[in-house]
């Protein structure tokens, strides 16, 4: 589909001028317009595009977040929206601190529901104002937040039926062998292996 | 888990009244996999309905971030195991998008033959299962059997009955062989009297019309509101197919009809999914035809930093085979930034949002199913009806749990 890129950015600069403050910036890359937003501002955002003219994003495609855990904001919780009147979709993402409490968007999407349960069952972001804020897809009584960068993929309980007590228990994960993560990057370019034996490496080179 | 709760027993002289809580599933045949729900019922009317899931949930997305592009291609056929070359179709399109890398037209033209392969099995088994849902028996046994012939044009093509891996970022696997394009012509001229064959059984059938016709119906605002795609949009009166209003591949290029309800009850969604059926046969001829004009052409992207050298070449060549070998462990590198595509799937639009950071793993990829939002909304869908109703309106949202677990 050919994306007409200037219309585009004057579709994102017309809802940064008519927001204010309450959109940061906007960009448009790949033909795909991304607002960035004040997490506080959510609502009102998220309102606007709802409901402006030129606008009309009603359908909620998705919530997600992505987790960066260098940053000082390590999240970024990220709404998809789409308008099927102007056959246009927009990215609307915000950035919180760990901790941070997110607002909820239910009342603008009352479909935000079972995305906001996801974010928060996969990431641990809050969203306040949310009815009913349980795990969705995870077991019943898992603990921790699996989308996290620092979350194990193996995870750290296992499960099995138990023919003794008749039914299934939880015990720490255990492995045979140690899980192995290969990056397959070239020594060349980009890989950071300290090379067995090779630690002292970078203070010989410092000292000459 | 199956005890029956009552709340707030109401007293009346000779009978109490009470409402009644009871599981639903997640063992139920109707309950199209793995789905519990939690139904509260006023006598036989359903008052509140809250459906728990994740009981297929694999972490699909935790794994694709520990795979490399190439690796991560396979975890796709395992979401919508029903139309599994659809879900492949746009992890596909994000990593070309990213790339910017073209696909051949031959290699374009497979895609869309077999994504509309892929809808034919799906609206084949929601169509049926649903007639099963509401009593009918033999409608699964005809629709399995062209579903069989269907799997049997995957394995033809790529060697999997279900689980395809045949779309590769850059075109296709591999070419088609002559003899399976005569074949699937020869199937698309038989499949239009199956489907006959279906509607007679059902559309004017009493008793499905009975269980379906005004039985959880949507209008158009509340599609919107719900976010819903696909059918269940389509259902309510709403033109508007990704094929045809964001065209991808080459959809543009074929000659077919959008099919449009207008009710929005279980009774559209099922008339909508049998023209659905008949338009795919459709493009589907177009395809084989286009497929007859580029004999010989590339079906995959010529750039070889993408797409293998072939078997032959590896033999002779140094240079080749290091090119393979570095292909399948250290994968292609994707630029830093981030895209979201989609495709119409069977079921809706299914999208997927990735994040890339340079590297040759996805830094996060999240994948949007077009059943979740659906799913969502049993809740508003089922509240005042009755609680035979409820697998009606199940059925009619074409739920697979493998793309709402994920």
């Amino acid at each position: 589909m050919m994306i007409d890129v200037e219309a585009l950015d004057d579709h994102g600069d017309a809802i940064a001028s008519a927001l204010e403050d309450a959109v940061l910036r906007y960009e448009v890359v790949d033909g795909e317009l991304t607002l960035h937003v004040p997490h506080d501002r959510i609502i009102q955002v998220i309102r606007h595009l709802k409901d402006e003219g030129t606008c009309q994003y009603k359908s909620l495609i998705d919530i997600t977040a992505v987790d960066y855990p260098g940053r000082d904001r390590r999240f970024d919780v990220v709404y998809h929206l789409l308008s099927m009147r102007q056959n246009q979709r927009i990215r609307v993402k915000t950035a919180l601190r760990e901790g941070e409490i997110a607002l909820s968007i239910m009342d603008v999407f009352p479909c935000a529901d079972w995305y906001e349960r996801e974010t928060f069952d996969m990431y641990g972001i809050l969203f306040s104002g949310h009815p009913d804020m349980r795990r969705i897809l995870t077991d019943y009584g898992f603990r921790g937040y699996p989308l996290r960068k620092d979350f194990p993929v193996t995870g750290y309980v296992e499960l099995r039926y138990d023919e003794e007590v008749k039914r299934v228990v939880y015990e720490p994960v255990k492995l045979v062998q140690e899980m192995r993560s290969f990056d397959f990057m070239s020594p060349w370019e980009g890989a950071e292996y300290i090379l067995p034996g090779d630690e002292k490496a970078d203070e010989k080179e410092g000292a000459s | 888990m199956n005890e029956i709760t009552p709340i707030n027993p109401v007293k009346d002289g000779e009978t109490s009244i009470r409402n009644f809580n009871i599981n639903f599933g997640p063992q139920h045949p109707a309950a199209h996999g793995v789905l519990r729900l939690v139904l509260e019922l006023d006598g036989e009317v359903v008052d509140r309905v809250d459906p728990h899931i994740g009981l297929l949930h694999r972490g699909t997305e935790k794994l694709i971030e520990q795979k490399t592009y190439l690796q991560a291609l396979p975890y796709f056929d395992r979401l919508d195991y029903v139309a599994p070359m659809n879900q492949e179709h746009a992890y596909c399109l994000a990593i070309e998008k990213m790339l910017d890398i073209g696909v051949p037209y031959r290699a374009s033209i497979i895609r869309v033959l077999y994504s509309e392969i892929g809808r034919i099995l799906s609206h084949l088994l929601n169509v049926t299962t649903q007639a099963m849902d509401v009593g009918a028996l033999t409608p699964p046994l005809w629709g399995f059997e062209e579903r069989e012939k269907l799997m049997i044009f995957y394995e033809r093509a790529c060697g999997a009955r279900l689980h395809a891996a045949y779309f590769r970022p850059g075109g296709v696997h591999q070419d088609l062989p002559r003899a399976l394009l005569d074949d699937i012509w020869q199937w698309t001229e038989e499949f239009p009297q199956v489907i006959d064959d279906l509607e007679t059984l059902l559309t004017e059938n009493r008793i499905f019309k009975q269980r379906n016709v005004d039985i959880g119906v949507v209008t158009l605002d509340q599609c919107e509101e719900l976010g819903f795609s696909g059918v269940m949009v389509r259902g309510s009166g709403g033109a508007w197919d990704l094929r045809r209003s964001q065209p991808y591949e080459n959809y543009s290029d074929y000659d077919f009809q959008i099919p449009v309800g207008k009710n929005g009850d279980c009774y559209d969604r099922y008339l909508i999914r049998m023209l659905e059926m008949r338009e795919s046969t459709k493009i589907m001829r177009q395809c084989l035809e286009k497929l007859d004009d580029t004999l010989g052409e590339p079906v995959s992207s010529l750039d070889g930093k993408v797409t293998p050298p072939k078997r032959a070449d590896m033999k002779g060549s140094m240079e080749a085979l290091i090119h393979h070998f570095k292909l399948y462990t250290e994968g292609f590198k994707v630029p830093a930034g981030e895209t979201y595509a989609c495709v119409e799937a069977p079921k809706g639009e299914f999208g997927v949002y990735m994040v890339s950071d340079g590297s040759n793993k996805p830094y996060k990829l999240k994948i949007r199913a077009p059943g979740f939002p659906h799913l969502a909304a049993m809740d508003f869908m089922c509240r005042g009806h009755m609680l035979a109703d409820v697998s009606a309106i199940l059925g009619s949202l074409d739920i697979v749990f493998g793309e709402i677990d994920r």
